[in-house]
């Protein structure tokens, strides 16, 4: 047997853990359909480990899903399998191209990548009925979130509405919903972009390796070094060249941008996010530097 | 590339959490006092910091307003104050804060409860200039029926009243004497200067006959581990685990997170509401097991006889348990526009049970303003705390608030719309 702590006293870390892993449970109990939004970044990694926790040693007793955008990083694709395999979950896989090829989402060529991925999302989860969606979102990403509940209501068309949140008091969450409604769950509302590094670096836990610092092949666009590959063609006046850099979120390929770093262990990280100068979205994320209210926008919409 | 999984020795592995809440009328200067404590925290980053330099200058302003880095929705940006609760987040080397930043005025009641219902410590703010005004005993009264243990109350823009102590003394003992009338065991009045940072982060030069902590250092000393009860066993079952695995054929335990008490392997409990008794066969976290869980650890017990637990259920000692009830007599906070009546029915969760409740009487409603209790109303508006009776259909393992916060309290919720429309703070149960 482990022997706890004689003076009564968890750390930070561990009444994370402890409130993460209560949301977890408390949905498992309360819905009949939750479903684990996997991204296969590290926010929703470490969401899967809580959950594993959560249940432990019985199975985790929900299915995972997964936005198939087309526009992934094969190395987070191959990790997402690892742990699919280890933990024994089913992943139920939504792709974009099936839902432009059945007549789901309409690519007019217009509509970006993002907008579709959110129609793709809304029609998974009415075709396969779930009632509640867990999301990696933290409170401490973005302003529009830092209001966001753990429980986050969504209507009949997924939408969020920022004026008739429910109150939240204490840690009693309300779980009602109607037919065709659903919540969207955040267990890791209270965490930060350290809290998560602290917890994988702790936890050991696999995270794909675009994270560390590597060699690739990279052009500057719009401010941003974006990773060579076929799905995102240079354009005039882009020069590609190689570069040692890491990613700071995984997203769609074409729109995450990686950061020139040599930190290639997560203490060499945790150093390098204490003293960055940008979030992580400012930094990289080209999906949410369009305007200042573009993630509320998106959330109102569906979006995580 | 490097290897995926490496070791990493965490940065301060007993760095404890204080969760605070905000309170101060508009323009008390509570954004851009909480702008202050994340700048001088080092957790605004640049992009941040720079967006509302922008919007500073395109509003026409002389200095960067900080109080821009917090507040959220567009809705809100355009009417230029808060209106919901918005959580913030900073550390320091040995603390990380979570801050519940709440609206102060008396419409948003209900916001404030909220924000206080997870709250370690209350900061109030007022202006030096103005002193302590019906917004801010107000804001005092819910923290102390909310029973958060700590309290600050910020005297701000100390600045504009020429640093003078006489003002600070005179905010200090009338505050002192109005608190002798609420339940507030810790109590810190600090001068500041949110514009300034004068007593923030940094001790103020300006005002030398203060003796006392600056606001930071408060926040990041003050002690909260005790406030927790550590006597009474209360574990609310909140998920069964059986795995029905061939490796783990017959383990059955019980997942949720300690509420009150010290729970040991060996120990005899009795599982509530049926009373049966059994011992605690051991404690399961993940894959360990440990010798002891407190809260607010979420774990998972196992009993040594195969009593029928369920989600609801209860876990406390044989000589010191709750009683269950279905008579229970509360504060409650109405949080929704059509006012609660007697008999009225709605579902009430209370840990991880969930009933419903018929609303037997209104005693009275509270005037948060002066602790009057009016017991000519017999209904609760929005935003109105009262005394209310309630008949429930199943009993409630519960116990009163001034005990356990979390054992204490209950959520109501209306039945056709699915919203939560009160919260309860309970008395006494009989
Ligand atoms: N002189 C002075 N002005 C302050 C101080 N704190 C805030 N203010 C100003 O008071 C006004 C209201 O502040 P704000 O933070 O928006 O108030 P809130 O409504 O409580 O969030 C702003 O113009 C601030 O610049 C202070 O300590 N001294």
């Amino acid at each position: 047997m482990t022997n706890t702590h004689v003076d009564y006293q968890l750390s930070q870390l561990d009444q994370l853990e402890a409130e993460s892993i209560h949301i977890f449970r408390e949905v498992a109990a309360e819905f009949e359909k939750p479903v684990l939004m996997f991204s296969g970044g590290k926010d929703s990694i470490v969401m899967l480990r809580l959950a594993e926790k959560a249940f432990y040693p019985a199975k985790i007793p929900f299915q995972l899903l997964q936005i198939d955008t087309g526009l992934d990083f094969p190395e987070v694709l191959e990790t997402r399998d690892n742990w699919v395999n280890r933990l024994g979950v089913r992943i139920v896989v939504a792709s974009i191209d099936d839902a432009i090829a059945n007549g789901v989402v309409i690519d007019d060529g217009k509509t970006s990548r993002n907008r579709m991925q959110t129609a793709t999302l809304l029609d998974a989860i009415e075709e396969n009925g779930f009632t509640a969606l867990f999301g990696g979102g933290r409170r401490d990403e973005e302003k529009a979130r830092a209001k966001e509940r753990v429980y986050s209501h969504r209507d009949e068309f997924g939408q969020w509405d920022p004026k008739m949140q429910r109150p939240e008091l204490w840690s009693l969450y309300n779980g009602r919903i109607h037919a065709g409604e659903h919540m969207r769950i955040f267990p890791i509302s209270n965490w930060t972009e350290l809290d998560v590094w602290d917890y994988i670096g702790r936890e050991q836990i696999e995270i794909p390796n675009i994270y560390f610092s590597h060699q690739r092949r990279v052009f500057v666009r719009d401010g941003m070094l974006m990773s060579e590959t076929p799905l995102n063609p240079t354009r005039e006046g882009e020069t590609v060249e190689e570069r040692t850099v890491r990613f700071r979120t995984c997203g769609d390929i074409t729109l995450t941008g990686c950061v020139e770093s040599t930190a290639s262990t997560i203490p060499e990280i945790i150093d390098e996010v204490s003293i960055a100068k940008l979030t992580e979205r400012g930094a990289t994320r080209g999906d949410d530097r369009f305007s200042e209210a573009a993630m509320e926008d998106r959330k109102k919409e569906g979006y995580f | 590339m490097s290897d995926s999984t490496q070791s990493a020795e965490p940065r301060a592995t007993n760095m404890d959490l204080l969760r605070f809440a905000t309170a101060g009328s508009v323009d008390d200067g509570k954004s851009t006092l909480i702008g202050r404590l994340l700048l001088d925290s080092k957790s605004i980053f640049e992009d941040q910091l720079e967006a509302v330099e922008a919007s500073s200058v395109s509003k026409g302003y002389d200095y960067t307003d900080l109080a821009l880095l917090t507040d959220g929705l567009r809705s809100e940006r355009e009417q230029g104050i808060t209106i919901d609760v918005a959580y913030r987040y900073f550390a320091t080397p040995n603390r990380k804060f979570i801050i519940a930043d709440t609206p102060g005025h008396v419409q948003y009641t209900r916001n404030m409860v909220t924000g206080a219902s997870t709250a370690d410590l209350g900061l109030v703010l007022v202006d030096a200039r103005q002193g302590l005004t019906e917004q801010s005993r107000r804001h005092a009264v819910i923290l102390s029926l909310l029973r958060v243990p700590h309290l600050v109350l910020a005297v701000n823009k100390m600045d504009l009243v020429d640093w003078s102590q006489e003002v600070y003394d005179k905010i200090h003992r009338e505050f002192t004497q109005f608190a002798t009338k609420l339940n507030i065991p810790d109590l810190a009045v600090i001068p500041i200067s949110a514009l300034a940072g004068d007593n923030v982060v940094n001790r103020s030069e300006n005002m030398s006959w203060y003796s006392g902590p600056t606001l930071m250092h408060h926040l990041e000393h003050v002690h909260v581990a005790s406030d927790r009860d550590l006597v009474d066993v209360r574990f609310p079952v909140q998920f069964v685990v059986r795995p029905k695995s061939d490796e783990h054929h017959d383990y059955r335990g019980y997942g949720g997170m300690v509420a009150g008490g010290v729970l040991k392997p060996g120990d005899e409990v009795v599982v509530l509401p049926s009373g049966m008794t059994s011992k605690i066969a051991g404690i399961d976290l993940f894959d360990q097991e440990i010798t002891e869980a407190f809260p607010p650890m979420s774990v998972t017990v196992r009993l040594e006889d195969d009593v029928d637990v369920s989600r609801g259920d209860m876990i406390a000692r044989v000589k010191n348990a709750p009683a269950p009830s279905q008579d229970i007599d509360a504060m409650v906070c109405w949080m929704t526009n059509s006012p609660l009546k007697p008999r009225q029915k709605l579902a009430i969760k209370h840990t991880t049970r969930t009933a419903r409740a018929l609303v037997k009487d209104i005693q009275y409603r509270l005037d948060v303003n002066s602790l009057h209790r009016d017991q000519d109303t017999k209904e609760l508006g929005l935003n109105e705390i009262g005394r209310v009776q309630l008949r429930t259909t199943v009993p409630l393992l519960c116990d009163p608030y001034s005990k356990n916060r979390t054992t204490g309290s209950f959520i109501l919720i209306d039945e056709a719309t699915g919203i939560t429309v009160g919260a309860g703070m309970i008395n006494s149960s009989s």
